[in-house]
């Protein structure tokens, strides 16, 4: 099971900073633990210090204006995001939304919403702070770009341009599950004639990391958009994924399932950029 | 130093205790192995099966999925502190009249999940409910008796027959 580690309860960011700095590759970070902690029990990681954010209530916060966009705190639960006003996403009592994108895990739900909605992601080590995209953060399988004395702050969602619609979609062994494979898709028309200005379109679980399909991308980019654009869409972002294969699914019905979601996210997000 | 023993501060079932934990011990352990409340099963031990699930403030949380030391100042209700004495809760007695149990083993879990649900929205849809349950895993699929337990507990607690 579980070995023995030292443990702390930091209750500022400066004081987690410092635990950081001093232990590194020897520490770890814990916020919610729904991810980590199923890691520890696996054997997956072995701890010497383990550093418990989750009592730092200054990074749970959502926070909106027009000109900074949205801001949400490392530490805000996915529970409180799925219930504000500004967003939603997904359930949880207890994992954090910065511990979910620092898990890396590629098969998660909210990195590839935060890539199609063209995030950043603000990372502190002690007296210095600097901010990535979100696209950039996720390195490989388990693997984001932390340094071993950085910890994740803030998630940064610019305001969307106008007439720009964003849907995300996954295919679910259950409801509530992890997505056997997901695509999240951002779309903005220029008003006048419907073309297609801008869109990303982001996968899970069909790489390493989130993917993101910029072949099927540029299919939109500068065109009409309608149905059988979007088929075609669909399927070049289906030859941009190298699923896993698992007993959810073999490579090639993943790759089938993702012509359809990004197909279905496309049509919707779609909908909403006319609506904008 | 690595396992030094740690000070945990909590309450549980309305009780204040104060332990001293190694900081690898979950939340369940300490509720099953020091407090002998037996109640939040061991299923799956991997966030997957929901036997474990206990009140935490109010929500409903995998208790084999967080550290004891993580709820640490915060307020535990387990399955043994539903019931008012001898008197059951109404989501349990409704699950007892309307014959919402199986093994029984996935119950304790339900009924905290319920707990939870009805707490924050005394008249949630079947929807609503099946989302509240979705974490908790019926090896019998006893799904449907539950939920309509679940409907029939809440109308009571709103004061309905």
């Amino acid at each position: 099971m579980i070995a023995d580690f030292e443990y702390f309860a930091p209750k500022t960011v400066d004081e987690a900073l410092s635990l950081l700095s001093k232990y590194k590759e020897e520490a770890k970070i814990i916020a919610g633990g729904q991810s980590m902690l199923v890691v520890m029990k696996r054997g997956l990681l072995s701890i010497e210090h383990l550093i418990d954010i989750k009592g730092i209530e200054a990074l749970d916060y959502i926070k909106y204006d027009e000109k900074e966009g949205l801001r949400i705190g490392a530490l805000t639960m996915h529970r409180a995001i799925e219930k504000s006003p500004v967003i939603t996403i997904q359930t949880r009592n207890w994992g954090t939304i910065g511990g979910n994108l620092c898990h890396g895990d590629p098969a998660g739900d909210p990195a590839p919403v935060f890539i199609a909605l063209n995030a950043k992601l603000k990372l502190a080590s002690l007296g210095k702070e600097r901010v990535i995209e979100m696209e950039e953060f996720s390195q490989d399988y388990l693997e984001v770009a932390l340094e071993p004395d950085e910890m994740l702050i803030e998630i940064q969602v610019p305001t969307p341009p106008s007439h720009t619609g964003t849907a995300c979609d996954k295919l679910m062994v259950m409801k509530g599950d992890m997505g056997v494979v997901g695509a999240a898709v951002s779309i903005t028309l220029s008003p006048g004639d419907g073309i297609c200005k801008d869109a990303r379109i982001a996968l899970s679980n069909c790489a390493s990391t989130p993917l993101r399909a910029r072949e099927a991308e540029k299919k939109l980019i500068g065109k009409v958009v309608n149905d059988s654009l979007l088929v075609e869409v669909g399927e070049v972002a289906s030859t941009e994924a190298t699923p896993p294969v698992d007993v959810h699914g073999s490579a090639e019905y993943r790759q089938e399932m993702v012509k359809v979601l990004v197909r279905r996210a496309a049509t919707k997000a779609l909908e909403r950029a006319k609506a904008a | 130093m690595k396992g030094e023993l740690k000070e945990l501060k909590l309450t549980v079932n309305g009780k204040s205790y104060e332990f001293k934990v190694k900081p690898k011990t979950l939340l369940v352990e300490l509720l099953r192995n020091e407090l002998k409340l037996t109640g939040a099963k061991i299923g799956c031990l991997d966030s997957a099966c929901g036997a474990c699930t206990v009140n935490i403030d109010g929500k409903a949380v995998r208790s084999c999925s967080i550290l004891a030391l993580q709820a640490n100042g915060r307020e535990v209700i387990t399955i043994e502190g539903v019931a008012d004495g001898y008197k059951l809760h109404p989501i349990q007695e409704a699950m007892v009249e309307h014959g919402a149990i199986e093994c029984g083993f996935c119950t304790p879990g339900m009924v905290m999940s319920a707990r939870a649900l009805l707490g924050e929205n005394p008249a949630p849809s079947q929807e609503e409910i099946k989302e509240a349950i979705q974490g908790n895993l019926c090896a019998d699929e006893g799904y449907v008796k539950y939920i309509e337990a679940i409907e029939i507990a809440a109308k009571k607690m709103r004061g309905g027959n």
